[in-house]
């Protein structure tokens, strides 16, 4: 798979620095070097074409609020990796998997469908706000959790960056 | 749609995206058992094409996700299954 206006040199430093970033935060890659070479194609590609790493394997819709949730790496990697070994794409692996002693399977769509995600979107919300507000409205901070790999923190505001996966503001939620 | 040559296995379809790993598995599994297909990447459609494609692709495959193989119009096989592929399409 090629595309045009992505070139390899920009490919090699993003596999590069997303080792390391995984290896940094207890992640493994797919140890097909070609295939995660692919898909980084692919998220490059979605970098250019809609200005986020939109997952290489669902179709981005083009709006940020829409697609926070499958931004890379996505909302779901965690439950997947635990569940089936790998991530939805098979970007991130388990030991297993990493080390050789267990083979890739097709992995289920875990986010909810097109028909689906606009009200489980605001279902989320309302379960914080209800939470939030009537259980601990006394707590001295605002409690904050990345969507991405659970972090939770006590502050005025999300850090801009999860100290721990390194996703971005965006991805916390208020929850407590 | 895009077509592939090759022995005709009755009417498949392929819808992948064109950044996605599994997909190009899918395509190149294809690809090498011979068999004549139509596949469409569903990311490089436009608007109203695009929807009508996921609303043909949630018909099979409620979860809307890629690759999805629909054959003869009736039956799919989601994600990359190389074995059952191999079962459907005979070899
Ligand atoms: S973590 Fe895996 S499944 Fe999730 S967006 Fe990244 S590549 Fe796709």
């Amino acid at each position: 798979m090629t595309f045009t206006g992505i070139n390899e040199q920009d490919v090699d430093r993003a596999y590069d620095a997303l080792r390391k970033d995984a290896m940094d935060g207890g992640y493994r890659l797919n140890p097909d070097a070609e295939f995660v070479k692919n898909l980084i194609r692919g998220l490059l590609k979605n970098e250019q074409r809609y200005a986020y790493r939109a997952c290489p394997c669902r179709l981005a819709s083009g709006k940020k609020e829409e697609d926070l949730d499958i931004v890379c790496p996505c909302d779901y990697r965690d439950s997947d990796i635990e569940e089936h070994g790998a991530c939805y794409c098979a970007l991130y692996v388990n030991e297993a998997i990493a080390d050789g002693t267990r083979k890739v399977a097709p992995v289920p769509e875990r986010r909810p469908p097109r028909s689906q995600r606009g009200t489980m979107k605001e279902r989320a919300v309302q379960t914080v706000a209800v939470g939030g507000g009537a259980t601990f409205g006394s707590l001295p901070f605002p409690v904050w959790r990345c969507k991405v790999c659970g972090y939770l923190c006590a502050r005025d505001q999300p850090p801009g960056i999860c100290p721990v996966c390194k996703a971005k503001k965006e991805r916390f939620e208020r929850f407590l | 749609m895009e077509h592939v040559n090759g022995t005709d296995k009755g009417n498949v379809v392929l819808y992948a995206l064109s950044t996605c790993g599994w997909c190009q598995k899918t395509k190149e599994l294809l690809r090498e058992m011979g068999v004549a297909f139509d596949y469409t990447f569903v990311d490089l459609l436009d608007g109203k094409e695009q929807d009508d494609a996921m609303n043909r692709v949630e018909k099979f495959n409620p979860a809307g996700s890629f690759p999805t193989l629909v054959i003869n119009n009736e039956k799919a096989i989601v994600g990359f299954r190389e074995q059952e592929i191999r079962e459907a399409l005979g070899q």
